[in-house]
């Protein structure tokens, strides 16, 4: 948890109880003393004593277009805040619809809090009118959740609610709540009493032994590579890798979501690793003699093939959640807690290393395989991409959607610090780019934020640009289409001998009047050349803007390592044989 | 009985008696694809909390990694695998056989080798009690079995560490 965030979950003051309260009441009277701003919500019969404790509440309640948006938008919150976000949502298929977003932030550890509307207690399972299951349906989703019985219970429950989505390894936590007990009298004595979690623990400093262990590895490696992944990100651990990177010399590499952890400009960065990492990241892993995992959790995107992950090399692994250690990979050292707290200590173990001879050779690879892209056939995702980093410069928060265009965005839109870099990165949840912008931009009001979107997973979710109108967000949506499902086009060229199937998205719309029929206004870009004044233009506007980037069709990210091989396989440029289909996992 | 031993596990957890507690833990099993062979619940002696005895077949690793995802939920507070050496295990069953005089000798003969104890004579037909270790349980089953077991259940298996500490 960020310092951020832990001043203001601190923050539960304790008013006075009103005389005479419903459930509903002391449930927004405890999300107030929490701190909650937003609540991102739609109405519906089973939630509505809720909405209605929310009239004259300081809390400001945002009505989204549909409960997937309010999922996403809440999450967008928490990743650039470090705060958690809280939805609103009524019974049936209002709680069922959150799933997909619930998914997406207990995939990359993301603090949320979901209230969904119950039907009355007596009528619950008798397939009462929107009755779903949803604390059942959620329970392989959820960091934790509750089903309210009493309301005098709404207090403890809120409280230990909020304590667990953010504490330790974050995640959403689901409180159900039956329209009788919200509607019914709250005659509890104290809206701030003890929490009841005995079986619950949170990060600690990590054993003093465990980091002496690794330490000697490190003081024993010649070609160190640190990795850094969300963990990291989300512990604040900024300043303690700087510190361990340059004490010991060695390079770093990020995840996905590790993105803005160690500054991907610094030259001892080599940006993001895995199936569409940098080749010079990807090589250096081949390369090294000590891997050190840094809140990451080996995902098979990074891993590949895990028998001929860095084949020889000491791994090393620190992680807040011990179910990680030797999930994927078996290390030779590890230690359990939190991050930032660990590296701290483990800075003051290592000795400075002489790397010249290693750090020559990823230069060597840096200078050998950049990243590259040229504007031959027309305007390019990258050349977009690209643009936008040089007039962004990394102070930007970006959210990106799932595909192409998200691992491009990821190579080329290098981030400096973290809470600017928003992706659905475990779940690969298309349509969450552009509301987790949204809900960044609610945070951050005075921040740039940029969704970077492709044409197929901005329709999933496109009619949030309503909240983005109502609300004047100045969100900048730039929509990259090639108006095809990239990615799986990619693998279907590479992989099916190109026999296209369920990828054409024929039938578009033409983005630039959708958005002028929202009120919003839109940019057109075809060509290169005007690509970043065009831009420049867009991101100047003060209010929200849909950038519609009209890319060349037919277009693969490179690098590329096949789902289910090893780093070394790596493909660089475009194949000109005919390539086994990948036997991993997705 | 040739079951294959080696992979059947025995896992102690315990719970605070929440709502929902025991579907967290059997949803943890299920998604990897863990059979659970018995399981047992029951409130402790302070009845906050819960034990669960669970028995369940799979390969090592993935044990591993389910007593960790186990151990992790809020509601856990230990989850732990136990062994032959470090706990004692019992299960009960109740068989009702078909009465004759073939039965009753041979439960005479075994009762006190298998812990048998008769719990009801009725027309026809009598009800075991059986209480002993899952192996001692196997045995009887199959020394039965030549007689006609009409039916049977077992509670499946209950552990406790040995030593003063609880388990």
């Amino acid at each position: 948890m960020t310092k951020k965030a832990a001043k203001s979950t601190k923050k539960a003051a304790k008013a006075p109880i009103k005389k005479s309260m419903t459930g509903a009441e002391a449930l927004v009277k405890c999300l107030e003393n929490l701190g909650v701003e937003y609540i991102w919500g739609l109405s519906g019969g089973a939630a509505i004593p809720i909405f209605d404790a929310l009239v004259g509440s300081k809390i400001k309640l945002i009505l989204v277009r549909h409960e997937q948006g309010a999922a996403h938008i809440a999450d967008g919150y928490a990743r650039a805040t470090g705060k958690p976000g809280v939805v609103l949502v009524t019974s049936g298929p209002g709680a069922t619809n959150t799933v997909t977003g619930i998914m997406t932030a207990q995939m990359d550890s993301v603090p949320m809090i979901v209230l969904t509307g119950q039907t009355i207690s007596p009528m619950l399972g008798k397939d009462a009118f929107q009755e779903s299951d949803i604390f059942s349906i959620t329970i392989p989703v959820v960091k934790h959740s509750y089903l309210v019985k009493k309301a005098n219970d709404i207090p403890r429950i809120t409280k230990e609610a909020f304590h667990i989505t953010n504490t330790g390894r974050p995640g959403p936590v689901l409180i159900d709540l039956p329209k009788d007990i919200t509607q019914g009298e709250f005659t509890g004595k104290t809206l701030d009493p003890e929490m009841d979690i005995p079986g619950y623990k949170t990060a600690d400093k990590g054993s003093l032994k465990d980091i002496k262990k690794m330490a000697k590895l490190f003081n024993a490696s010649k070609k160190p590579l640190l990795l850094v992944g969300h963990g990291a990100v989300l512990s604040g651990a900024h300043q303690a890798v700087a510190k361990l990177a340059r004490k010991l010399n060695a390079p770093v590499t990020n995840t996905l979501l590790g993105k803005g952890c160690f500054p991907e400009t610094d030259p001892l960065s080599l940006g993001m690793l895995g199936m569409h990492g940098t080749a010079y990241a990807n090589k250096a892993l081949v390369g090294c003699d000590l891997i050190c995992s840094i809140g990451s959790r080996f995902d098979d995107r990074i891993n590949g093939k895990n028998d001929e992950f860095c084949v020889g090399a000491k791994k090393l692994h620190i992680d807040i959640d011990e179910a990680e250690i030797g999930k994927i990979v078996e290390p030779d050292a590890y230690c359990v807690g939190d991050a930032r707290l660990i590296v701290e200590e483990l800075v003051k173990h290592v000795n400075p290393l002489d790397t010249e001879e290693w750090l020559k050779e990823v230069k060597f690879y840096k200078k050998e395989f950049p990243l590259k892209f040229n504007d031959d056939k027309g305007l390019t995702a990258q050349r977009v991409l690209f643009d936008l980093q040089e007039l962004t410069k990394g102070d930007a928060i970006i959210s990106t959607d799932v595909g192409q265009h998200q691992m491009w965005s990821a190579q080329f839109n290098l981030s400096t610090k973290g809470e600017r870099w928003l992706s659905s990165g475990g779940a690969g949840t298309m349509g969450f780019g552009f509301p987790a912008a949204i809900g960044a931009q609610f945070g951050c009001p005075n921040d740039l934020v940029v969704a970077v979107v492709g044409d197929g997973g901005f329709q999933m979710t496109l009619f949030e640009l309503a909240t983005v109108f109502i609300h004047k967000l100045p969100v900048k949506i730039l929509v990259i289409d090639n108006k095809y499902l990239g990615m799986v086009r990619q693998w279907q060229e590479l992989f099916f001998e190109n026999r296209l199937s369920g990828v054409d998205l024929e039938g578009n719309p033409n983005f630039i009047k959708l958005a002028e029929a929202y009120g919003i206004k839109g940019v057109h870009i075809d060509d290169p050349k005007h690509c970043k004044t065009r831009l420049k233009e867009a991101l100047d506007f003060k209010g929200p803007v849909l950038i519609h980037a009209e890319v060349i069709k037919e277009d693969n990210v490179f690098p590329m390592i096949p789902a289910g091989r090893s780093a070394s396989q790596m493909i660089i440029e475009p194949p000109t044989t005919k390539l086994e289909k990948p036997t991993g996992s997705t | 009985m040739a079951k294959k031993k080696k992979d059947i596990h025995t896992i102690s957890v315990k719970v605070a008696n929440k709502p929902g507690v025991l579907l967290r833990c059997a949803q943890v099993f299920a998604r990897r694809g863990y059979n659970i062979d018995s399981l047992v619940v029951s409130a402790g002696v302070n009845p906050k909390y819960s034990r669960m005895t669970i028995t369940a077949q799979g390969d090592p690793e993935t044990l591993e990694q389910i007593i960790k995802q186990t151990a992790k939920l809020v509601d856990v507070l230990h989850c732990e695998e136990h062994t032959g050496a470090d706990s004692v295990t019992r299960e009960v069953a109740l068989l009702k056989l078909k009465s004759s005089a073939q039965i009753k000798s041979a439960i005479t003969k075994h009762k006190r080798k298998y812990g048998l104890k008769i719990v009801d004579e009725g027309e026809g037909a009598i009800i075991i009690e059986q209480d002993g270790t899952t192996e001692e349980l196997d045995e009887f089953e199959e020394l039965m079995k030549k007689h006609g077991i009409i039916e049977m259940v077992r509670s499946g298996k209950l552990v406790m560490a040995l030593g003063k500490e609880p388990t």
